[in-house]
């Protein structure tokens, strides 16, 4: 079982979003990983926010990242949080090559496989008719 | 000119009473938990209603004056132990005399194909991918034991200590479970890796209640334990950001993979006290590994020694360092978001009054009380002793 590759959700998982990160989801739908960038001190500032939380600056601007990074912590999970979720799967944090941390799912790779460290970059599933979620692959 | 004049401590916890704890308790309710919490803590103060003016109870301390008919009384909105330094201060800036805290909850998480209602994040960036309490704090672990080689035995070593408490502990949910070897806990099925199933917080239904008073004021029946010193470190709303180790705020110091270690460093200086004046480790487990996170960020052992730390016996009841001496959320109860923080503190005074029954720790005078962990991103302590000091 821990030897064969993790996937995405097939169904509807929790979704939200806001006018705040609409943005965020809407690149996803599209294709596109997109973060904020601040124009006073250059910060990327992730998960969206009014003011930058470095300067407090309110220039945020959406630019498209380029979905490379590495993992910085990882777990997977045999328990699921609800009957919604599918195990076994693997939550982890992200750093971006940007900049910024993101919490996603590692998707094909084998449990056994997963290492803090390793190349990553995003991979966009649909989940639901109007959900896309950014999850991470192995890079190649 | 102000005149100097020594610290005077007016206020202590003169009461405390944990209702019976259980993975399910038929015919309970949340109210009816904190009811009877409520009166046996009064009971144990020597005190009654009438002197009560004051309630803690976070979102529900309003509806609790009313429905008691407390009022007028100050109300506390802090939670966990955080709520005993809050009525202390209250108390000492003359706000009022006898506060009560309680947190109860029945019958609020029965469907059990989810995990508990309180571990569920809601925040849009964390929702969709599964997480629950369990992998945030996995998260933390892992990236410990990427950088300091702490091992899966090791997490196995914390789990059976405080099972094994527990299970020596009449009242604890799981009491006669055990012994637990490390292997036991290694072998139970995998929830969020690293963490097994007895790596991770039980959940059960439960209530309890402690009483804080001004001793110079009102007479009272229960040996009074003064608050000595208490620290708060928060680095934002819990299960809404990633959980990294590495997080920093502005001033740059202190990591959240040592959060509480500012909160521990304010509470000893102003308690005047150092670490080996410590004589019990109360400290909140919602996970095997928070405890090795916990003595390092505390101070009482150096970074990255927490595992090796534990695997060498220091805290067991009998080591250098008893910790959570009742069995904890693993093991005694977890009944929801608040009453197992609170009952950190109950079990402490519990071990200052020498009541701690076969899980005494020897000439107990000073307790040092943790809630929270790097997972949640806040850690709060608190230190109580036996005399004002």
């Amino acid at each position: 079982m821990s030897s064969s590759p993790m996937r995405p959700q097939s169904g509807p998982v929790p979704h939200a979003s806001t006018p705040l990160s609409h943005p965020f989801w809407q690149g996803c739908q599209s294709g596109e990983l997109r973060y904020q960038r601040c124009a006073g001190c250059n910060l990327a500032n992730f998960p969206p926010t009014e003011h930058c939380r470095q300067c407090l600056s309110a220039e945020l601007r959406w630019e498209r990242g380029g979905g490379l990074g590495e993992i910085y912590s990882w777990t997977v999970v045999h328990r699921p949080v609800t009957a919604v979720f599918e195990p076994p799967y693997a939550p982890a944090i992200v750093t971006l090559d940007e900049g910024y941390q993101m919490l996603t799912n590692v998707v094909g790779v084998a449990p056994d496989d997963l290492a803090v460290g390793m190349r990553v970059e995003v991979q966009f599933h649909a989940v639901g008719p109007d959900v896309t979620l950014p999850y991470f692959m192995r890079s190649p | 000119m102000r005149t100097e004049r020594p610290a005077q401590r007016t206020a202590a916890i003169v009461g405390v009473h944990n209702t019976r704890q259980g993975r399910r308790l038929d015919g309970e309710t949340s109210r009816g938990l904190a009811l009877k919490a409520i009166h046996g803590a009064l009971e144990d103060a020597g005190l009654s209603l009438h002197d009560v003016d004051g309630i803690s109870a976070g979102e529900l301390s309003t509806t609790l004056i009313y429905d008691l008919r407390l009022g007028p009384a100050w109300q506390g909105m802090a939670f966990g132990v955080g709520m005993i330094t809050e009525a202390a201060t209250a108390i000492e800036h003359g706000m009022a005399d006898v506060v009560v805290l309680v947190a109860a909850q029945a019958g609020e998480y029965r469907d059990h194909d989810a995990t508990a209602p309180w571990t569920r994040p809601e925040n849009e960036f964390v929702a969709p991918w599964g997480m629950f309490t369990a992998a945030e704090f996995a998260l933390i672990a892992r990236r410990h034991m990427h950088v300091y080689g702490t091992t899966r035995e090791q997490l196995s070593v914390v789990a059976a200590t405080i099972r094994n408490n527990g299970s020596q502990n009449p009242q604890a949910v799981y009491y006669q479970r055990g012994p637990f070897a490390p292997e036991d806990i290694t072998a139970s099925r995998p929830i969020a890796d690293p963490f097994h199933l007895l790596d991770c917080a039980t959940t059960s239904e439960g209530g309890c209640a402690l009483v804080v008073a001004n001793v110079d004021k009102v007479e009272v029946s229960g040996q009074p334990i003064f608050v000595l010193g208490s620290g708060a470190d928060f680095h934002g709303p819990s299960y809404q950001h990633p959980p990294a180790w590495d997080l920093l705020g502005r001033r740059g110091d202190h990591a959240n993979g040592v959060v509480g270690r500012h909160a521990a460093e304010r509470a000893f200086a102003h308690a005047g006290l150092r670490r080996d004046d410590i004589d019990v480790l109360e400290l909140y487990d919602p996970f095997s590994f928070e405890i090795i996170r916990q003595l390092e960020a505390f101070g009482f052992c150096g970074e990255g020694e927490g595992g090796p730390f534990v695997a060498d016996g220091h805290i067991t009841i009998d080591g250098s360092h008893p910790i959570t001496t009742d069995g904890g959320t693993m093991s005694f109860s977890h009944a929801g978001s608040n009453p197992q923080m609170m009952q950190r503190a109950i079990r402490a005074v519990e071990q200052l009054r020498g009541r701690a029954g076969n899980l005494q720790v020897p000439d107990a005078h000073v307790a040092f009380c943790s809630n929270g962990g790097a997972g949640a991103l806040f850690t709060t302590v608190l230190i109580l002793g036996d005399e004002p000091r």
